[in-house]
């Protein structure tokens, strides 16, 4: 079999499986009863179609872009980092601890300080089980599933018997002082002009597509991503070329556990400005596939995240306005995992061998 | 028309990868019931050839026909129904599955095992017997020497039915005991009825096995000659399309002071099975030391103890400085820094990245050079390919893409890649294991012509190789092991097959077999 030309593996696989996700989920509209075109007509509107759509779409799809570039990172090293999501919960920590109990003159100093704690906090949560593969050979997808719960448990006893002020009802910390307020989209000059009313997407948009550059960088031009690309397509020849793999190992979950973690400063920092339970609701899972569908290249994910954003605000948006409960985004989610990911192979395959038909009738025409 | 007298007939193949023409109108015709050679130098598209006869690539044109019938192969599946069994140069086998069940895996029976199974057992019990292919049906690949995996990819084959049995480098990694024993099976095999296209770079085994031979060179097929009418000189000189030399031209060692001092090496594998059992020895400089011995018996762990993958212990001093063997400094990075180069014995596992382009493997073990990096943060990666463009230039890598995966290359240009990485380092002691396994003759006689330079500079070199012929032409010096230890040290100018093949097989007053 011939393999694809580049465009169509880049552009034509991603849409095929989109659509027929797309169509699956149209007939599962259908199913229950209500119009799947009313479905995308809504969905489309209320996130790509008008500024403060694109302000929620954006803000999502930012917290993706962290988490996506996290799992992209463990990804070429043959790492699958499940805990994005407990590391992004760590990170929260670290932000919303950096955010309360640090004096902060000005929003851009507070931004950096707490960039780098919850990088610090999210690497931290990702060593020990990168710790524990490296050394003890416990698998890192078991070890980092577990590390989800018990960083969702951590968080609680610390949002409940720790941070939670005197005589405050709910499970959170204190708001956030006004000083590390981050300006929003509509705040920015500029920008506001496009934004008009208050959105959630805030600066750290700009800090997650610097991390793309970064991470393309890292992997594609630095003596570690070499490391890293080589230590993941082949452990044995990577000790035979002098690479560590436990050095690997550690810096590449310490990486990636940092970029899950960075994702807080969007949604803790950046939007309800203050630490929740749960406050990584998802977007560390929602990395994965992000990745997966990005294949793990710093432009797919950006990409990706941009979509999962869009599905995400839109399927909100569906339970806003029409009868399909909101959990339909959650099914729609599933669909685009699945067609993208795990039935990525099926999509290729079937286009080769159209793209094959061709080729033999051109080749026909040819000879006669 | 049909004409059943051939079992494979080609007829006008082209095929090209964007601009590299791999095939060029080939014509072939291959009696039924001979062994017919096919042999050509790396990149000649003899791979290409026997892709396109077992359906992993479609010809851009041209037609193929079995026993006289025009037929179109898609995939692997209708080669297999044609009857077309192949054996690559690298197995295909599920290295944690017995041998029963790769012979069956793909051609099972029904949703249930245990009746595939049975018969498969029946079947390899026969066929042991009729060919001497006898394997235990129950050993778990991982387990077995690379002869043994060979012979479960003939089962494999024979097991399907085959007819037309293709054999792509098949002797790269048997003794010469072994290769013998497997001649005999394809002899036995043709007699049956088979046949059998044999696809290798060694004119020996050309001459002594098969009936017809076709040459190729550059994607075209230069001839096809009755084996019995021409010789190795003229096979070489097709192939490569010049006059080559099949000796190694060598000047007497010039021997200088111990580079490499070895004592009572040990290595314990991951099972705790002690594979190097306290081998000693020294190289000087200016010195080939050829280790011969068939494939299993410590080499693999030596060159892995030296190259810094292995833990070991024992004593190792280089140029009178002591190598850690275990902790650190033990790793192969400081190796290399210490002034060992390594060419490993299987070059897709360890040897080279393949996926990476080949310039990224031009850097892979010295990615930290200096002259590889622009500052303290990036690589130059336009230095890392300018270096490629010029060591496939020195080296006559094929095509000479540096853009281009490790694993679009032949396996000859492969380890061109491999080499000139590692001997262009100017290292003080050179590890090489089996430098020209699936290598063919052009580039065979070029890496050697290396290997002789280096030590012609004064250079400590460590040859490993299951081919006797390599070992004998190149050392300076002969240690063979068995078991994990050396048996004795013998001058390449005194012994004879003999003599070191039964120390191969253990015998050194011993008594004992292998």
């Amino acid at each position: 079999m011939e393999r694809l030309p580049r465009w169509a593996d880049l552009a034509l696989v991603p849409l095929i499986s989109l659509l027929l996700a797309a169509t699956i989920a149209a007939l599962v509209i259908l199913a229950i009863g209500q119009d799947p075109w009313e479905a995308i007509t809504v969905m489309v509107q209320g996130s790509v179609m008008n500024a403060y759509g694109w302000g929620y779409t954006l803000y999502y799809a930012t917290s993706f872009m962290f988490t996506g570039l996290a799992v992209t990172v463990a990804f070429h090293a043959g790492l699958f980092n499940i805990g994005g999501e407990g590391q992004a919960q760590l990170g929260g920590l670290g932000v919303a601890l950096c955010c309360l109990f640090l004096p902060w003159p000005h929003w851009s100093l507070a931004l950096i300080g707490a960039t780098f704690a919850g990088a610090a906090f999210g690497a931290a949560w990702a060593a020990i089980p990168a710790y524990l593969q490296a050394k003890r050979g416990s698998h890192i997808v078991i070890t980092t599933i577990m590390f989800n719960y018990i960083a969702s448990a951590f968080l609680i006893f610390m949002l409940v018997d720790v941070l939670r002020p005197d005589g405050q009802m709910d499970p959170a910390t204190a708001n956030f002082p006004e000083a590390v307020h981050l300006p929003t989209l509509n705040e920015l000059p500029g920008l506001s002009l496009i934004f008009t009313s208050g959105v959630p997407a805030n600066v750290t948009l700009f800090i997650a597509l610097a991390m793309a550059v970064v991470v393309w960088a890292l992997l594609w031009r630095t003596r570690l991503g070499y490391a890293i690309r080589a230590f993941g397509k082949s452990e044995p020849a990577a000790r035979y070329a002098g690479i560590s793999p436990f050095g690997i190992i550690m810096l590449a979950m310490l990486i990636s556990g940092g970029l899950a973690g960075m994702m807080a400063i969007n949604n803790v920092m950046g939007e309800a400005e203050r630490l929740l339970g749960n406050s990584a609701s998802g977007a560390g899972f929602i990395g994965i596939a992000v990745a997966l569908m990005g294949r793990n290249h710093p432009v797919g994910v950006v990409l990706a995240a941009l979509l999962f954003g869009f599905l995400f605000q839109g399927g909100a948006e569906l339970g806003l306005w029409t009868k399909i409960p909101i959990e339909m985004r959650t099914v729609v989610q599933g669909l685009v995992i699945l067609f993208t990911g795990a039935l990525d192979m099926m999509v290729r395959m079937l286009l080769t061998w159209i793209f094959n038909l061709f080729r033999a009738g051109r080749l026909a025409k040819g000879a006669a | 028309m049909a004409d059943a007298r051939y079992a494979i007939e080609l007829k006008g193949i082209s095929k090209a990868f964007g601009p590299v023409q791999a095939n060029k109108d080939i014509h072939i015709a291959v009696p039924k019931g001979t062994i017919h050679g096919i042999i050509g130098e790396n990149g000649a598209g003899k791979s290409t050839l026997m892709s396109i006869l077992y359906g992993f690539y479609r010809a851009d044109s041209g037609e193929i026909l079995i026993n006289g019938q025009p037929t179109t192969i898609p995939d692997s599946q209708s080669a297999i129904r044609a009857g077309i069994g192949m054996v690559f140069q690298h197995f295909k086998l599920v290295q944690n599955f017995t041998v029963l069940e790769n012979v069956v895996l793909g051609a099972e029976e029904g949703a249930l095992l245990a009746g595939s199974l049975s018969k498969a057992r029946k079947v390899l019990t026969d066929l042991a017997r009729e060919y001497e292919l006898d394997v235990d049906p129950d050993a778990v690949i991982e387990d077995l020497s690379v002869g043994h995996q060979q012979r479960v990819e003939i089962l494999k084959a024979l097991y399907r039915q085959a007819d037309i049995l293709i054999l792509d480098e098949p002797t790269g990694v048997l003794t010469p005991a072994e290769a013998d024993h497997l001649f005999r099976i394809l002899k036995g095999l043709r007699d049956q009825g088979k046949t059998i296209i044999l696809i290798t770079h060694k004119l020996r085994e050309i001459m002594e096995t098969t009936d017809n031979v076709s040459v190729m060179r550059r994607g075209t097929m230069v001839g096809t000659v009755k084996t019995a009418e021409t010789s190795p000189e003229q096979l070489a000189e097709l192939m490569v399309g010049r006059k080559v030399l099949l000796e190694v031209e060598k000047k007497p060692a010039m021997l200088g002071r111990t580079v490499l001092k070895v004592e009572d090496l040990r290595v314990v594998d991951e099972h705790g099975v002690e594979r190097l059992k306290g081998v000693s020895f020294e190289i000087r400089a200016g010195e080939i030391l050829g280790i011969a011995g068939v494939a299993g018996n410590g080499q693999s762990e030596l060159l892995e103890a030296l190259g810094g993958i292995a833990r070991a212990t024992g004593k190792v001093t280089l140029k009178g400085a002591d190598l850690p063997l275990s902790g650190k400094g033990s790793d192969a990075r400081s190796r290399r820094a210490a002034g060992i180069a390594h060419v490993p014995e299987d070059r897709q596992a360890l040897g080279l990245i393949m996926d990476f382009t080949a310039w990224e493997n031009v850097a892979f073990g010295y990615h930290d050079a200096p002259e590889y990096q622009k500052n303290a943060l990036f690589m130059d990666n336009d230095a890392l390919r300018a270096d490629t463009e010029k060591k496939m230039a020195t080296f006559d890598v094929r095509p000479p893409i540096p853009t281009l995966a490790a694993k679009s290359f032949s396996g000859g240009n492969q380890q061109k890649i491999v080499v000139a990485r590692e001997i262009e380092r100017n290292p003080d002691l050179l590890l090489i294991g089996q430098p020209t396994r699936g290598v063919d003759i052009g580039a065979i006689e070029f890496i050697h012509k290396q290997i002789v330079s280096l030590r012609d500079q004064g250079k400590a070199i460590l040859l490993v190789s299951v081919e006797l012929d390599e070992i004998r032409s190149l050392s300076d010096r002969i240690a063979v092991m068995f078991d994990g230890r050396i048996m004795g040290f013998r001058d390449p100018e005194t012994t004879d097959e003999r003599d070191l093949g039964l120390m191969m097989a253990g015998m050194t007053g011993k008594g004992e077999a292998a």
